[in-house]
């Protein structure tokens, strides 16, 4: 187990809710993350989320798209964004760190020299977007057996049978998209998410991080209300996007957002 | 081989490679096509109408025409070339978008969307689109739109609206992953036609069975010509498709070799090709593991070749499956060999290639030669050239 189960033991017991900010590592430059990160714990964020970026990002909408490719142009990979998860370590020992990214480069570096890399940054948790539970067998058994947890996805269109399936094979959370199609897109319906997280309870005790969706303080805390985590995600890299001159000035704004969710979540 | 091939397993897989490897958003429809595929490829009444349409409308069976000046000149095997490129839309491409555009229909789905590279599958889509009055969108990168422009206005004219992708390479592959993002944003009414034997189960297994006919068409053809199976088959791969097509019904027939023919682009040694078979490595991408284009971080690496339709960084799992196991043989061919095979057909049989297939036709040319006069090649002519004027004009510094 990692860092994850207590933090939601934790939560729950405060009657709180986990803020849970995805950026993508190394955008708009590699020496950008790691303040941020730090940044982003004292605005509130009990998870980070870390995007490995990706030359094919085929789940993602046009915000993430971009902020992949602003990172791949300085080289940024999984190597690097281990690098980063380490750096962040050495003066953070608690907050855990979950990288979310596709197979490929995981596939290239060998599934055991990965779970191996990944302990040794630290990182808590792994998302792998384009591996279902069906192929993931060998993976999650190298993670778990080093503490590391694998988190899979579950979308508004997944079967009771699909959750059981996450339930046995995942650990840390489950990554609820609350919306159908790519990041980044489309409008919240809350109804709808509040049915389907029920439903999808009735077959897991995992903790359920909601995602796809969330902008701003409002729809963080019908988010909060819901699940047991808000995961935010384009809204931050917009910021990043209108402040490409300034990261300063993107990071300050990004810190805003943050304490406004954090904020309306908590009261 | 004793046992019968049967691949791939229920969840795709042909050894390692193949497999679902897709986000959970798109789970569904992957389980509800695979559901739908499994059952109307066993339904007669279905069966009955694919086989009508590829009669009546591409005008199948297809020529095996025995090039006979082609192969006096090279002086080796009888040559013998599979005319796809007398299929309607000028290419095998046809054959896979009948068949997938009648199972959306079956399926219910009032909207078709595709990827297309050259343009020859998107033309191929956007016809069947026309035809069972279904909305069409096209994927194609930017790069391609802008050299492919002919096939853009015959996408056009055919009624299907035509979204050039600009992100990454602003090729094939990109284009691909947008139409991998629409069909997870509108999964209710669409059905993504992927053009070539890659992407998640069922795609590889399904579009390799409809291309399958242009095979069993080229095997029963042969013993009916010359009275026995050819020696060897040669086909171009890129996704593979037409290749797959050809060589599947020849599997259990352990004495037919099969040689599928990458674009090596530049050169090999420069790294400016699109061989993932014969340069590549294993990875994932787009739903399946397979050999890929991709460096030392994962990444997926751009592609050239003088050909839009091979310029591909990944190959159909089967095939990657077949080099491994040894079934299949796979070889390169660069872009000034690949013009060396456009011109030789051209000039000695009347019949201008795809530049796609001129890569199988260079390759005939360096294999009939080295192969006894009793023995025979059929090469797969997937598509005709008439989509390539301009890039050889161009080349040879006319403007049409």
């Amino acid at each position: 187990m990692s860092r994850l189960a207590g933090l939601f033991a934790e939560l729950a017991q405060k009657n709180r809710k986990a803020l849970i900010p995805f950026v993508t590592a190394g955008d708009p430059n590699p020496d950008f993350t790691v303040p941020l990160m730090h940044a982003m714990v004292g605005a509130g964020a009990d998870i980070i989320e870390l995007g490995v970026p990706f030359s094919d990002p085929m789940a993602d909408g046009p915000v993430i798209q971009r902020a992949s490719e602003r990172a791949l142009a300085h080289h940024q990979s999984l190597r690097t964004t281990l690098a980063i998860a380490t750096e962040f370590r050495k003066t953070n020992g608690h907050t855990p760190v979950v990288i979310m990214g596709y197979l490929n480069p995981v596939e290239i570096m060998g599934y055991e020299k990965f779970a191996d890399a990944v302990q040794a940054a630290g990182v808590d948790g792994v998302l792998t977007v384009d591996l279902p539970p069906e192929e993931a067998a060998e993976c999650a058994e190298l993670l778990k057996a080093r503490d590391v947890d694998p988190i899979f996805l579950l979308a508004p269109n997944s079967t009771p049978e699909r959750v059981k399936i996450m339930d046995a094979i995942g650990s840390g959370y489950i990554y609820y998209v609350s919306l159908k199609g790519v990041t980044g897109a489309g409008h919240l319906n809350s109804a709808e998410v509040e049915t389907k997280l029920t439903e999808i309870r009735a077959n897991t005790k995992l903790p359920l991080a909601v995602g796809f969706g969330v902008k701003d303080a409002e729809t963080a805390k019908i988010i909060g209300n819901l699940g047991d985590g808000v995961v935010v995600g384009s809204a931050l890299i917009k910021e990043i996007e209108a402040n490409l001159q300034n990261p300063a000035q993107a990071k300050q704004a990004i810190i805003g957002l943050l304490t406004s969710m954090r904020h309306a979540m908590d009261n | 081989m004793t046992e019968k091939y049967n691949m791939p397993d229920a969840r795709g897989h042909f050894g390692i490679y193949g497999g679902i490897f897709v986000a959970e958003t798109l789970m569904p429809a992957i389980t509800e096509l695979n559901s739908a595929y499994q059952h109307y490829m066993n339904d007669a009444e279905f069966v009955a109408e694919l086989d009508k349409d590829m009669q009546h409308y591409v005008g199948r069976p297809s020529p095996l025409y025995h090039a006979e000046r082609w192969t006096k000149e090279l002086g080796g095997a009888q040559i013998y070339l599979k005319r796809e490129d007398l299929n309607h839309t000028g290419s095998h491409k046809i054959n896979n978008t009948v068949g997938q555009a009648l199972l959306a229909k079956r399926m219910g789905k009032t909207r078709i969307i595709a990827e297309t590279g050259a343009g020859q599958h998107g033309v191929a889509t956007a016809t069947v689109a026309a035809r069972l009055g279904l909305e069409c969108v096209i994927y194609m990168g930017a790069v391609d739109v802008a050299r492919q422009s002919l096939n853009v206005y015959r996408m056009k004219l055919l009624g299907a609206t035509v979204v050039a992708v600009e992100s990454g390479s602003k090729t094939l592959k990109d284009a691909l992953n947008e139409a991998l993002r629409d069909w997870v944003t509108n999964i209710d009414d669409t059905f993504y036609i992927i053009g070539t034997v890659a992407g998640p189960h069922p795609y590889p297994a399904m579009v390799r069975d409809f291309q399958a006919i242009l095979g069993r068409e080229a095997k029963a053809q042969c013993l009916a010509q010359a009275g026995k199976l050819p020696n060897a088959l040669v086909a171009c791969v890129g996704g593979g498709s037409n290749a797959m097509g050809l060589f599947y019904p020849f599997i259990d027939d352990a004495d037919v070799k099969m040689i599928g023919v990458e674009a090596a682009g530049d050169g090999i040694e420069t790294g400016r090709h699109s061989a993932p078979l014969c340069a590549g490595r294993p990875g994932v991408l787009h739903g399946n593991r397979t050999y890929l284009m991709s460096d030392d971080d994962g990444e997926i690496i751009e592609t050239h070749s003088i050909s839009a339709g091979l310029d591909y960084p990944g190959v159909g799992p089967e095939h990657a499956w077949l080099k491994d196991s040894g079934r299949a043989q796979y070889v390169n061919i660069t872009d000034d060999e690949a013009l060396g095979g456009f011109y030789a057909l051209t000039r000695m049989e009347g019949i201008i290639p795809a530049l796609e297939s001129s890569h199988a036709m260079a390759y005939v040319m360096k294999l009939a030669p080295t192969m006894k006069s009793d023995e025979i090649i059929i090469v797969n002519l997937s598509g005709r050239g008439d989509k390539d004027m301009q890039t050889m004009a161009r080349r040879e510094g006319i403007e049409l």
